[in-house]
């Protein structure tokens, strides 16, 4: 469910990140206040750890599709939604960064859809609701589930609003949301079922992780050697009982677009993209002028040559198409020279 | 697994891509970042039915790419990899929008269709930015580069350990996930039973490591700063990289030049 620099506009994607850019700021805030030097390299060792265990597909039984586990909720839980929010942050960040999930543009929209609802919304205020009175595995799995499932709701829902306001689909928002939250309440389930598995296992092991992280405090009192075998156990319950239902399925968002590209009812008229879309326009930071615009105004110096053709004339759309594909000949060009110069300098230089 | 070793095998070719010496690698990394900050706001600030305009903007990739020495095919084949979900969206706008946008004698195209190449465009210009920054300045230079724009300590540090613990997980994996093959002629992958010993035991060797890596950080004097080496200074040439791109990209953005040369074109033609 990462969204993509290509479906964002700069006003949506540019409001996202500064978003991000404040909660992130207040969790360092708050981390600052609390840092041992020894919860750094658990944060790193954690989002490793979630780095890895995201690689793995979650089969959403009878469906042919399949789901990720986020991370977010397990972080928030081991590590206090603060540490747990910017651990989330740096391991979408590096996933930007090298296996283009996502973008730079959309960096904002990923961290924040992905790491605020779970660790700021759906973990004080289900989680910790939950667990108020008192430990019990009962309560750790229910509140681990529904935290999870509810923050992923959350985030999904997210991704329809920011895509739909940046109105490069034409998607309708009542389409959008069928399609979203439906795919992302299986996802949440198996990522609710993971994360109350690992965490009600925590819980039995070293109990102490939870209820210190629950009570917003630092882990230094806490051995790192204690945490590591903890951690160790919970990779252990990861990969034993739900490496199981790994598989090389398409991942939900595209399985829920590419499953429905087809139906008749999608037909279903809008009004809210239109409206969406104008928003857009006045958003965006700079001005917008469409390609219709742009063929009307060229159209006075373009030479015409039929007149039965609608709408557009048929000489501006050639010459458009003559000029993109000059520009592409140029940019082919001139790779192509700076190829070659460089390869006769370093031959001269041999 | 597969996923794991391929990750990682990603993760060292921009890497090892990023050590290279050129004269992109060698421009300050802060203005490389702010620079591909513009290129990704023009690019996607284009308006859904501009297609022509956008083409202008490929001269950056083109350039740099055989400037800075980057090979093409791993590249692109990560660009593909992630293409797929963007065409996912991009293909309902075909099927809502049908209004003739460009007619041609021979053929009619609907507003849907040039919108859903807008968007394609967009997406693989929009990735292959972010491919060309690590692949021409690497996650060090980039931290650096974060420092100089005053984010935090603590996040950037936090980065680059998550980073380094990335590698440090995957190869790990990696080795033992070639050894088990090695050892189970016959087998596709691991088999269910042997799955949990095998993670577990993974997990448990990289955190041990990871705690000998924080050890023997702290005996080389760490004491919460994660030192990346100084940044060389800002020259002329790293100011002039960053306004002349800047420069070109506001122009496109302003100016449809593709239209301009086809409209010029067709009249001299007649």
């Amino acid at each position: 469910m990462h969204m993509a620099d290509a479906l964002l506009s700069p006003g949506v994607g540019g409001t996202m990140w500064a978003a991000t850019a404040g909660v992130a700021a207040y969790s360092i805030k708050k981390v600052q206040n609390d840092i041992d030097e020894q919860k750094i390299p658990l944060m790193g060792v954690m989002g490793a750890f979630v780095f890895a265990a995201q690689m793995i597909n979650f089969t959403i039984p009878a469906t042919g599709s399949s789901g990720h586990l986020g991370g977010g909720m397990l972080l928030a839980i081991l590590l206090g939604p603060y540490a747990g929010f910017l651990t989330m942050a740096s391991i979408l960040v590096i996933q930007a960064l090298f296996f283009a999930d996502g973008g730079l543009l959309a960096l904002g929209s990923n961290i924040f859809n992905l790491g605020f609802y779970t660790c700021f919304i759906a973990y004080p205020l289900i989680y910790k609701r939950i667990i108020r009175k008192g430990y019990s595995t009962g309560r750790i799995f229910t509140g681990t589930l529904l935290a999870s499932i509810i923050g992923l709701q959350l985030g999904a829902f997210s991704v329809v609003l920011q895509t739909l306001f940046s109105g490069k689909t034409e998607l309708p928002f009542g389409t959008f949301v069928m399609l979203m939250q439906p795919i992302h309440l299986a996802i949440g389930v198996v990522e609710g079922l993971v994360t109350a598995a690992v965490v009600g296992f925590i819980w039995k092991a070293r109990p102490e992780i939870i209820e210190k992280a629950a009570a917003g405090e630092a882990l230094g009192g806490i051995s790192i050697k204690k945490v590591l075998a903890g951690l160790a156990i919970v990779a252990v319950i990861t990969g034993g009982i739900f490496s199981w239902f790994a598989s090389a399925y398409p991942d939900g968002l595209e399985w829920s677009m590419l499953n429905t590209s087809g139906k008749e009812e999608l037909e279903a008229p809008d009004g809210i993209h239109q409206t969406l879309s104008s928003i857009q326009e006045k958003i965006a930071f700079l001005p917008d002028y469409s390609f219709k615009n742009q063929e009307q105004k060229v159209s006075a110096d373009a030479p015409e040559t039929e007149e039965a053709w609608p709408a557009v004339n048929v000489g501006t759309s050639v010459s458009g198409l003559v000029g993109g594909v000059m520009t592409l000949l140029l940019a082919a060009i001139t790779g192509f020279s700076i190829y070659v110069i460089k390869k006769r300098e370093k031959a001269s230089a041999v | 697994m597969p996923n794991l070793v391929e990750s990682l095998y990603n993760i060292r070719i921009l890497d090892e891509l990023a050590e290279k010496r050129t004269i992109i690698h060698n421009i300050h990394p802060l203005m490389k970042v702010l620079t591909t900050g513009v290129y990704l706001m023009v690019t996607v600030s284009f308006g859904k039915y501009e297609l022509s305009g956008l083409l202008p903007l490929i001269f950056y990739p083109v350039v740099l790419i055989t400037l800075a020495d980057i090979p093409i095919v791993p590249i692109f084949k990560r660009v593909l990899l992630v293409l797929p979900l963007i065409i996912g969206i991009g293909l309902f706008n075909p099927l809502f929008d049908k209004n003739p946008m460009i007619v041609l004698p021979w053929i009619q195209i609907s507003g849907g269709w040039i919108s859903f190449f807008s968007i394609l465009i967009k997406g693989f210009l929009t990735i292959l930015a972010a491919l060309i920054l690590i692949a021409t300045t690497g996650m060090t230079r980039i931290a650096s580069a974060l420092r100089i724009m005053r984010i935090p300590r603590l996040f950037i540090m936090q980065l680059l350990l998550t980073y380094r613990y990335i590698s440090v997980l995957i190869e790990e994996v990696g080795r033992v996930v070639r050894a088990y093959s090695l050892r189970s002629p016959g087998e596709k992958g691991i088999r269910f039973s042997n799955w949990g010993s095998l993670t577990g035991q993974l997990l448990i060797r990289t955190l041990e490591r990871a705690q000998r890596v924080y050890h023997s950080m702290c005996c080389r004097g760490f004491a919460g700063e994660y030192n990346v080496g100084r940044e060389k200074g800002m020259g002329i040439g790293d100011i002039v990289y960053f306004v002349g791109w800047s420069l070109y990209f506001v122009i496109i953005r302003y100016f449809n030049i593709p239209a301009m040369i086809g409209s010029l074109m067709m009249g001299v033609g007649k």
